[in-house]
């Protein structure tokens, strides 16, 4: 049988937020774009968001702009953050939201009529732009409108609506191909058929998202196998920050077949309190001193900022999430949990049931129908589940280029950098627009310069032969049991709190299964057989996990989404340090690397004594790099 | 408390296949999705089925569970009797490619031919100003998670093949509807394009796709038949021709 194949400029590799801005971007530079994704288009991750999407648009509170935006990111990921990435995030958010209201979407408005925005932990103002509790959806539908905007408009000049840009669903790219050290395109099977299919292109973006599927108790829908983070190892680019994860402190806990799944920060943005077996609520107990002068450390300060935000400290359970999540898992520990090893989350007490179901409405439901639980009468009941990967492709900011392999490109979940070692919540979904739309330019441009690189017929089979490999075994391992095995792993000995041996024994528990994975075998035919497709998403997330527990063994301090037993508290050297994940074809290694220091104009944002926090006395004695 | 249940589930594909009787465990709180995945990690590794978000969100995990189309993650085992055989099979109303997962491309051919919303050329990013009042309206309608249930129960293509080419379904009226309400949107006669290109006309009001639908959308009596009367006061209302009231009508 005669192979398929297709040609493009641009190869765009996910269809969530980032991928779509990503493919817009560079469709409009003139170029033509595949865009490639695993599900049917428009179900990407991205539509799962709730919350919202930072910007400092200032519509609430005008005291709001980019440079307090950039601070709060900083401070959020404790200083690990690229702080370039940030600077552009904080910078150009806001017009990136402003631009999807041109595309046709509708964000809920302020009294004046303009976008209206809600607090979120870690923000200092309200600032996140939203659609009740369905933000995402309505980020989604919006590009996905603007893509078919775009292909009308193709249609009329070239006749053909798929002309110049063709979304591919249901197709999962195994394999990123290079020729002469350089970007060639992507190799891959239809999920429906099992068949497969070469995509030529000299500029790959990879969008693919998260990694959560690595772990047991997760957010993440069974997308999120971390195929990008392998695809680019593998074709030579560097993974850096992989041992920071993002637990989010409320995951549904009850019923067991829910567990894991969100309860969108805005539940406590909007007033919801949180309150142990005791009683007490207990998020007073926990605010750590970098935080003291932002925080209330009584309720009814924290009760008056409601009110008062400009003469109050913030309530507590606003805290950036990984404080939270550790919060709930040391109630918990202490025997403090609720009867189903979670804490309570209450906004029944505070908001009147008709403004609950108005501003959660999604939350409501979800509670309702899955645990049974009316929101606006009862507590919920939560706890931590894995979330989001801070980790993730080293990346130029300005460009979205992965550092050492021309022609690939990173944006949205899949890369590195922008939110150091804990991103703040509703920073993703503009961190999509913001590097989705700068990965599709820089894509764009390097195309207009490069010119087309042929795959040649040596790595097409090299290709094949590794899709056809399971399909050959008889009688092997299992590619549930396996994946089943690894989340155990992750879940126990690199979860939310981590010591030296459980890492080790992790390593090695990853590397045996890494190994019988190679004997994974698969039962029934390539037609839409889901076991076959998590024989491939198996591999990529044993990738993921080895990148992730060999980076935590070496970071001996916690800071963020990677808290050490053996080492608790952050330690100033570790913060000029990032960690770049490589592979060798054979393990994963991991090198330390400088982390760039911010410029003086940026250094000067802040308060010295603030970063005395967190920086060495002889970094502030320099005063930023310049 | 695991307890075992009757599940029924159609296996094959375009060319043939039918019923296949097991037997599994189920658990306290668990939904439809939670045993079919069950049945694929210890019976059938091969059981095709699509979901994603598992919430009720992204609209993947459509099927029709004793005949009726639902959402299988939204659909509590508990919600039957505990003697029940639980019925699962695919879309009906859309070729199947294999088990419970159907070619559902028709709905995005469909999405392609409904033309794209226009924002005023005058209007700068971040100039425009709109009252909540005014964006509820369409925000309805963008809650549609796209899950096709509503396309997969009407009977104007349910039962008839050949409505296909001429018939957008109701997704794509409240789409329409949406776009048609949006104060922002400059593109004029969407109701009438509805109505004589994308068969609004074939509907005939019977409200089987409001049932089905589990964002809870009107899509009948805030979509359709709106536009539906509105249709026919433009076609006889002379008046129409005057600016004002062109503009009166693009907001209600
Ligand atoms: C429940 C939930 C709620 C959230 N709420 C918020 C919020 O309120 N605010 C906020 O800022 N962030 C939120 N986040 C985080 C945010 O939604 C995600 O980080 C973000 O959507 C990721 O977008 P993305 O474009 O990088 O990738 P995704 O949206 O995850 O899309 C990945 C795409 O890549 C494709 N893909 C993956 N692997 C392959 C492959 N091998 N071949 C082909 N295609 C592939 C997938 O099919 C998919 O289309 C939330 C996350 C979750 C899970
Ligand atoms: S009301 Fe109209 S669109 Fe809805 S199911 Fe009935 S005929 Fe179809
Ligand atoms: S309108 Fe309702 S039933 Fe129809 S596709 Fe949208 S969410 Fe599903
Ligand atoms: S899996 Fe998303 S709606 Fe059911």
């Amino acid at each position: 049988m005669t192979l398929e194949r297709h040609k493009y400029d641009v190869l765009v590799i996910g269809a969530g937020g980032a991928g779509l801005r990503a493919a817009v971007e560079a469709r409009e530079a003139g170029l033509s774009v595949a865009i490639i994704c695993k599900s049917l288009f428009g179900k990407a991750h991205t539509v799962m968001a709730e919350g919202g999407a930072a910007a400092s648009m200032g519509n609430v509170n005008d005291n709001d702009n980019w440079m307090v935006h950039f601070r709060d990111t900083m401070r959020g990921g404790k200083f690990l953050n690229h702080y370039r990435m940030a600077e552009l995030h904080a910078k150009e958010a806001p017009d990136r939201i402003w631009e999807l209201e041109t595309w046709g979407a509708l964000f809920d408005r302020t009294k004046e009529g303009k976008i209206s925005q809600r607090n979120f932990g870690g923000h200092e103002y309200p600032r996140l732009a939203h659609v009740g509790d369905r933000t995402g959806l309505e980020l989604i539908r919006t590009m996905q409108q603007k893509i078919v905007a775009l292909q009308q408009a193709d249609g009329r000049e070239f006749g053909d609506m798929e002309a110049k840009m063709k979304v591919y669903a249901e197709c999962t790219i195994t394999e990123i191909l290079k020729e002469n050290g350089k970007i060639a395109g992507a190799y891959g099977y239809w999920r429906e058929t099992g068949e497969e299919v070469l995509f030529e292109a000299p500029a790959v973006v990879i969008a693919t998202g998260g990694v959560g599927k690595t772990f047991k108790i997760t957010s993440n829908s069974w997308e999120g196998t971390g195929d990008g983070h392998a695809l680019a190892l593998k074709a030579g680019a560097n993974l850096v920050d992989m041992e920071f994860l993002q637990f989010h402190p409320t995951g549904m806990v009850w019923p067991p077949s829910v567990r894991g799944i969100l309860v969108t920060e805005s539940v406590r943005g909007e007033g919801g309190i949180l309150t142990n077996s005791l009683g007490e609520r207990f998020m007073f107990k926990y605010i750590p001193d970098v935080f003291k002068d932002k925080y209330a450390d009584n309720e009814a300060e924290a009760d008056r900022w409601y009110e008062d935000q400009d003469n109050n400290r913030r309530p507590p359970e606003l805290l950036p999430r990984d404080e939270v999540a550790r919060a709930i898992n040391s109630e918990v520990k202490a025997g403090r949990g609720t009867e189903h090893g979670g804490v309570y989350l209450d906004v029944s007490k505070r908001i009147p049931a008709e403004v609950i179901k108005k501003r959660l409405p999604s939350m409501w439901h979800q509670f309702y129908e899955l645990a049974g639980v009316d929101i606006t009468k009862e507590a919920m009941e939560v706890g931590p589940t894995c979330h989001y990967v801070m980790g993730g492709v080293e990346v130029e900011p300005d460009t979205a280029a992965a550092v050492g392999v021309p022609g690939l490109y990173a944006a949205g979940e899949v890369a590195g950098g922008m939110h150091g070692s804990n991103r703040l919540g509703g920073n993703s979904l503009t961190d999509l627009l913001v590097f989705g739309r700068r990965a599709g330019a820089g894509a764009a441009d390097y195309v207009k310069s490069a010119g087309a690189n042929p795959v040649s017929d040596a790595t097409i089979k090299a290709a094949a032969d590794r899709i056809e490999a399971p399909f050959s075994r008889e009688g092997g391992e299992n590619s549930y049991s396996l994946h089943a095995e690894l989340q155990e792993v992750t879940h126990n000995l690199v979860g939310i709190i981590r010591t030296r041996t459980e890492i080790e024994e992790a390593i090695a528990k990853i590397t045996d299964i890494r190994a019988r994975s190679k004997n994974v075998a698969v039962a029934g035919g390539r037609k839409f057989n889901p076991g076959f497709h998590l024989a491939f998403d198996l591999d990529n997330m044993l990738l993921v996990a080895e990148s992730t527990a060999k980076s935590a063994l070496l970071r001996e301090e916690s800071r963020g989404g990677h808290t050490r037993d053996d080492f608790p508290g952050m330690n100033n050297q570790w913060r000029q340090v990032n960690h770049i994940a490589s592979f060798d074809g054979n393990q994963v290694n991991i090198k330390a690397q400088p982390l760039p220091m911010l410029p003086k104009e940026l250094f000067d944002l802040f308060d010295v004594h603030e970063l005395e926090k967190y920086m060495t006395p002889e970094e502030i004695a320099k005063g930023g790099s310049n | 408390m695991a307890r075992k249940l009757n599940l029924r589930i159609w296996r094959g594909d375009a060319t043939d296949g039918g019923l296949k009787d097991v037997q599994v465990d189920v658990n306290e709180g668990e939904v439809v999705l939670d045993v079919i995945h069950r049945v694929q990690a210890t019976q059938m590794g091969d059981l095709a089925v699509r979901w994603n978000c598992k919430a009720g969100k992204c609209g993947s995990c459509s099927m029709e569970i004793n005949g009726k189309p639902r959402l299988a993650c939204m659909t509590q085992v508990a919600s039957f009797d505990e003697d029940e055989t639980i019925t699962v099979t695919p879309l009906r109303a859309f070729p199947v490619i294999k088990d419970l997962v159907t070619d559902v491309s028709f709905n995005y051919k469909k999405a392609m031919e409904i033309p794209a919303y226009e924002h005023p050329k005058e209007l700068a990013p971040g100039e425009a100003r709109m009252e909540q009042v005014d964006v509820e309206r369409s925000q309805e309608f963008r809650k549609c998670i796209e899950c096709f249930l509503c396309q997969n129960t009407c009977h104007v293509i349910r039962d008839h093949e050949e409505n296909k080419k001429s018939f957008a379904g109701p997704r794509f009226f409240i789409r329409i509807a949406e776009l048609d309400m949006h104060p922002l949107d400059k593109l004029k006669n969407r109701k009438r394009t509805a109505q004589e290109e994308h068969g609004l006309g074939m509907c005939n009001i019977t409200k089987c796709c409001t049932e089905v639908c589990p964002e809870h959308i009107k899509i009948t009596d805030n979509a359709i038949i709106p536009m539906k009367e509105r249709v026919v006061d433009i076609k006889y209302d002379p008046a129409r021709m005057f600016a004002g009231l062109l503009k009166r009508e693009k907001r209600n």
